[in-house]
């Protein structure tokens, strides 16, 4: 019987493997008839250059085809703001960075993370396209009037001979701005009466953005996200050069196989892809295997690459050390995450208290007599237990609760008499500074405040283990 | 040195090719107000050759060039690239840069209205206060710009009119507003670039400068005020008060104009400020019949006679009236006018549709128009949706069996995982098991692109696998999508579908 099934399965992975050659062979085919017909016209722009531009803009021609028409001619006037959207790693920046600085267009790019203020905004935006004569116009802390006026003079001295470009990366920030930043944005070829567009880049969609009493609308412009065959042409691209570039390929697709249902990031696949590399190539370089074992050499990487989801895909492990435990030989799984380290050195009443804050969490107070009082009355086992799903704790997420309750329950789960001393007190607030209580409406600080317990159930097990309680018992989710 | 001679002296400097496509139109305007207000005429309707030798301004390369690309155009056919250029350069101004027509249309009582109204501020120095109230996009600047335009032209008006253009979205406070009005009049107190005194001071001064004068002497003044409704948020609202009180006492004749697209502009005034003001109001509400529509359609693509190669115009023109006759050109036009009347909106879909014009297909077709359409009216967010990653497809699904469920009660991270790890133990093939912090990590992911947002704005210190969210999409809105899906596994689809998870 087991070996009929090892057959089986060895019969199935050489069927997977097959297959994958198969896949290999139709994605380069559609590949090759994707990217030759193709390439980028517009009038008004030298040919050679654009030449190279189709070059480099690899699966994104169709979207700079469309970006360089609506930009039109370097002298015709353009759309005042274009909005483009679409996800990470889609290259909008990318395309239209490229096509604005190999074609030599005026142009400003900004991003609104570095730009705290807006007066740093317009002070990178004067510099870049008139100078740092022109920045050094605005005043201290400077006003929307401020910088459309001294464009307007800028613009007197240097008229416009070309479209200016100004680009606007996460461009969802500028929500969070002063109000009218984004409606003066939009309509700045009107304001400042020049040559001008602003592109805004976002990966959220524009109804997010539109203010409540409107704004000029924005041509809209999406970057699609790539496909899989796609991202199999870019990824492949960057191949070791000691090895040939079909292995790198059939790696890559390997690499899809596993990330591509978790992952879409063309950034974050072509991290991992440098990541697992020399795991990939080890039994090459050991000599069990042939370049051509496709299967021998997905037998090995396939479960490394699950472990890569879990620990470096998550950031639990560093880059640094992933490539050391490779380099090491190590079992990978042997080094701790940073998600391992939750265990945290706490006083013993302080223990006591955040585990009291838990049960008063996630408890309901009428159960509170059933379980912390020794001689309570009748209880009807039938009323006391019922519960659906949707009303578990553990669901819902903690409950808030007053601090007499959370002092009633932590003297009835400690054995000794503690005292209620100014220590005890301090805990609990100190408890709050360090994140593992919160404190759930601000309005009162002495008179009765009421908290939350933010640990998670493995936390607590780990703290009441260390005091040997057992909050299982005790816990009303768990009955 | 007559025209042609000065003409010959630069045609050697005009062999670079990027000025022989400039023409009259590309004329910078900045240039020609400088040329004005430095000379201070107010007679607009000057031609170039009148500025040229004049005042015997240095001719700057490209006016010259423009000048005579257009002399030599006339005479000679231009080839296929330069016509399709010029094209392109025609209609762009159109369609970006909102050129003034010659006459506003369908507003002609409006219009009426408003110069006349302007023109006795002008000719007679009655003080007056309008409000020009309609959505956006109808053409509230355009109508304004034009009764300006008509008004300077005319003979009666005499003296000169002093233009403050003010913007809600830039003179964000009286106090910048204070200082551009200073700065815009010129007034004494300028030195060079920057402005003295304090606000106060300021605005005694202008106060003062507006009084002094009287209805026969001073100059009117035209306060122009975009976005009217912005400055009802100003503090007091002092600004709004001191210019609708000038208007209404015996001083310098001055015509407050305002323009904003809320209607219930006057309800923002206060008290006093409404007082003052004279309610007249010209509403642009547009009353545009599909018929105008589609010959408003037509009009912005017709080229004009004074195009330079009149057989490629004519042969364009016919090309436009033969598009408008089209059975599925008039769909999607209805389709527009179905969802939006104003030109705003028909500028930026015929822009996308000229923009496909190019050398290899010189005509504007069909087919342009209609992928323009599809462009400016596709759905965003099932964009959004297509990029998605199947785990994170499958936490939406499982969020849209939660909203159905429990009828559009907010939902936490605990809430979804458990649907989604019940899907998986009970149907699914297809998708292996993943770690909680992986299906974390996909769900931050759809709250970064804003798919799901927290109930209380985020303010909560909840931990974050706790914090209540809500689904920001339509049931049809994810069923749609996942027809979309390029190869979504069919358990998948299927869990969808069920009801009850």
């Amino acid at each position: 019987m087991s070996r009929h099934s090892a057959r089986v399965r060895k019969w199935r992975h050489r069927q997977t493997a097959r297959a994958n050659l198969l896949v290999l062979v139709f994605l380069g085919f559609v590949l090759k008839t994707m990217m030759s017909g193709e390439a980028l016209q517009c009038s008004g722009y030298p040919e050679d250059k654009l030449q190279t531009l189709t070059e480099s803009l690899t699966c994104r021609v169709t979207q700079a085809g469309t970006l360089l028409t609506l930009m039109g001619e370097p002298d015709q006037y353009s759309y005042p703001s274009v909005f483009i959207y679409g996800h990470r790693a889609t290259g909008k920046s990318h395309v239209l960075l490229t096509l604005l600085t190999h074609l030599q267009l005026p142009h400003a790019a900004v991003s609104c993370v570095e730009c705290v203020s807006a007066g740093l905004m317009f002070e990178q935006v004067l510099s870049a396209l008139f100078g740092a004569a022109a920045a050094s116009l605005l005043p201290r802390s400077s006003s929307l009037s401020d910088f459309v006026r001294i464009y307007r003079q800028a613009c007197v001295q240097h008229p416009a001979q070309q479209t200016r470009y100004i680009v606007v990366e996460k461009a969802e920030l500028l929500r969070d701005m002063e109000a009218n930043l984004l409606p003066a944005l939009l309509r700045l070829q009107e304001l400042v009466d020049d040559n001008v567009t602003v592109f805004l880049l976002s990966e959220i969609v524009w109804e997010k953005f539109r203010p409540n009493t409107g704004c000029f609308e924005p041509l809209l412009l999406h970057f699609p996200d790539y496909t899989k065959a796609e991202l199999l042409h870019i990824l492949s691209r960057d191949s070791h050069p000691s090895y040939t570039p079909e292995f790198y390929s059939s790696y890559i697709n390997i690499l899809l196989g596993v990330f591509y249902s978790v992952c879409r990031d063309l950034r974050e696949l072509r991290h991992l892809a440098a990541l697992n590399f020399f795991k990939f190539c080890e039994p090459l370089e050991k000599g069990e295997a042939r370049e051509s074992d496709t299967h021998k050499l997905w037998r090995n990487i396939e479960p490394h690459l699950k472990k890569a989801i879990q620990s470096v895909y998550l950031r639990e492990v560093s880059s640094v050390q992933w490539e050391q435990q490779q380099v090491d030989e190590q079992e990978t799984t042997a080094l701790r995450g940073l998600s391992a380290h939750t265990h945290v050195e706490l006083p013993y009443y302080s223990k006591f208290l955040l585990i009291a804050a838990y049960l008063a969490s996630y408890n309901p107070a009428r159960t509170d007599r059933r379980f912390f009082l020794k001689h309570h009355g009748k209880m009807k086992k039938t009323n006391f237990l019922k519960k659906h799903e949707k009303t578990s704790n553990h669901l819902l997420g903690p409950k808030p609760f007053p601090l007499d309750r959370l002092l009633a329950i932590f003297y009835s789960v400690v054995d000794s008499r503690v005292a209620p001393t100014a220590s005890v007190f301090s805990q609990i607030s100190s408890l709050v500074t360090l994140q593992l209580l919160t404190q759930v409406g601000h309005d009162d600080q002495l008179d009765s405040p009421k908290y939350k317990c933010a640990v998670s159930l493995d936390f607590i097990l780990a703290i009441s283990r260390t005091v040997s309680f057992d909050i299982v018992r005790y816990l009303y989710d768990f009955l | 040195m007559t025209p042609s001679q000065f003409q010959s002296s630069n045609r050697k400097r005009c062999s670079n090719r990027k000025c022989t496509f400039m023409t009259r139109l590309c004329f910078p305007a900045a240039f020609r107000l400088r040329v004005f207000s430095t000379v201070g005429i107010s007679v607009f309707k000057v031609h170039h050759w009148d500025i040229l030798f004049l005042f015997k301004i240095p001719v700057s390369n490209h006016l010259s060039c423009s000048i005579m690309s257009k002399r030599k155009s006339r005479e000679k056919h231009l080839s296929v690239g330069e016509c399709v250029s010029q094209v392109q350069r025609e209609l762009r101004e159109r369609f970006c840069h909102q050129r003034l027509p010659d006459k506003p249309v369908g507003l002609e009582s409006q219009y009426k209205h408003l110069l006349e109204l302007l023109r006795r501020t002008a000719v007679h120095g009655e003080s007056n206060s309008v409000l020009i109230i309609g959505p956006r996009g109808s053409g509230k600047t355009m109508l304004l710009r034009c009764a300006l335009r008509e008004l300077l032209e005319s003979q009666e008006v005499k003296t000169d009119v002093l233009q403050v253009q003010l913007s809600g979205l830039l003179q964000t406070d009286d106090r910048i507003a204070l200082r551009e009005i200073t700065r815009q009049l010129q007034l004494e107190n300028v030195v060079g670039d920057k402005v003295f005194g304090s606000f106060a001071e300021n605005l005694v001064f202008l106060l003062d400068a507006l009084k002094k004068g009287d209805k026969s002497s001073s100059r009117p003044v035209f306060f122009i005020l975009e976005e009217f409704d912005l400055f009802a948020h100003h503090k007091n609202q002092t600004l709004l008060y001191n210019l609708l009180d000038v208007s209404q006492s015996a001083q310098a004749p001055v015509a407050v104009v305002g323009l904003t697209c809320r209607l219930d502009v006057l309800e923002l005034l206060e008290k006093r400020v409404k007082s003052r003001f004279s309610h007249r109001q010209i509403h642009l509400l547009s009353s545009l019949s599909f018929r105008q529509y589609r010959d408003a359609f037509r009009s912005e693509l017709t080229l004009q006679d004074d195009f330079p190669d009149s057989k490629f115009s004519q042969e364009w023109n016919l090309g436009v009236s033969k598009l408008c006759e089209d059975k599925s050109v008039d769909e999607i036009l209805q389709k527009h006018y179905n969802s939006c009347k104003d030109f705003r909106s028909l500028h930026s879909l015929l822009l996308l549709a000229v923009s496909r014009v190019s050398v290899s297909n010189p005509t504007l077709r069909a087919v342009d128009l209609l992928e323009a359409s599809r462009m400016s009216s596709a759905d965003a967010k099932s964009n959004i949706l297509h990029g998605l990653s199947i785990l994170e497809l499958c936490l939406i699904i499982s969020m849209k069996h939660l909203n159905d469920i429990y009828e559009g009660e907010p939902f936490n991270f605990q809430m979804v995982h458990n649907e989604f790890k019940k899907f998986l133990q009970r149907k699914s093939h297809s998708i292996h098991n993943f770690e909680k912090p992986v299906v974390f990590k996909a769900f931050e992911h759809l709250l970064q692109l804003e798919l799901i947002r927290p109930v209380d704005g985020g303010a909560c210190k909840a931990q974050r696998e706790y914090q209540l969210m809500r689904l920001m999409l339509d049931h049809t809105q994810v069923m749609e999508a996942l027809q979309k899906y390029p190869q979504c596994p069919t358990d998948v689809k299927q869990w969808a579908v069920s009801a009850f998870g």
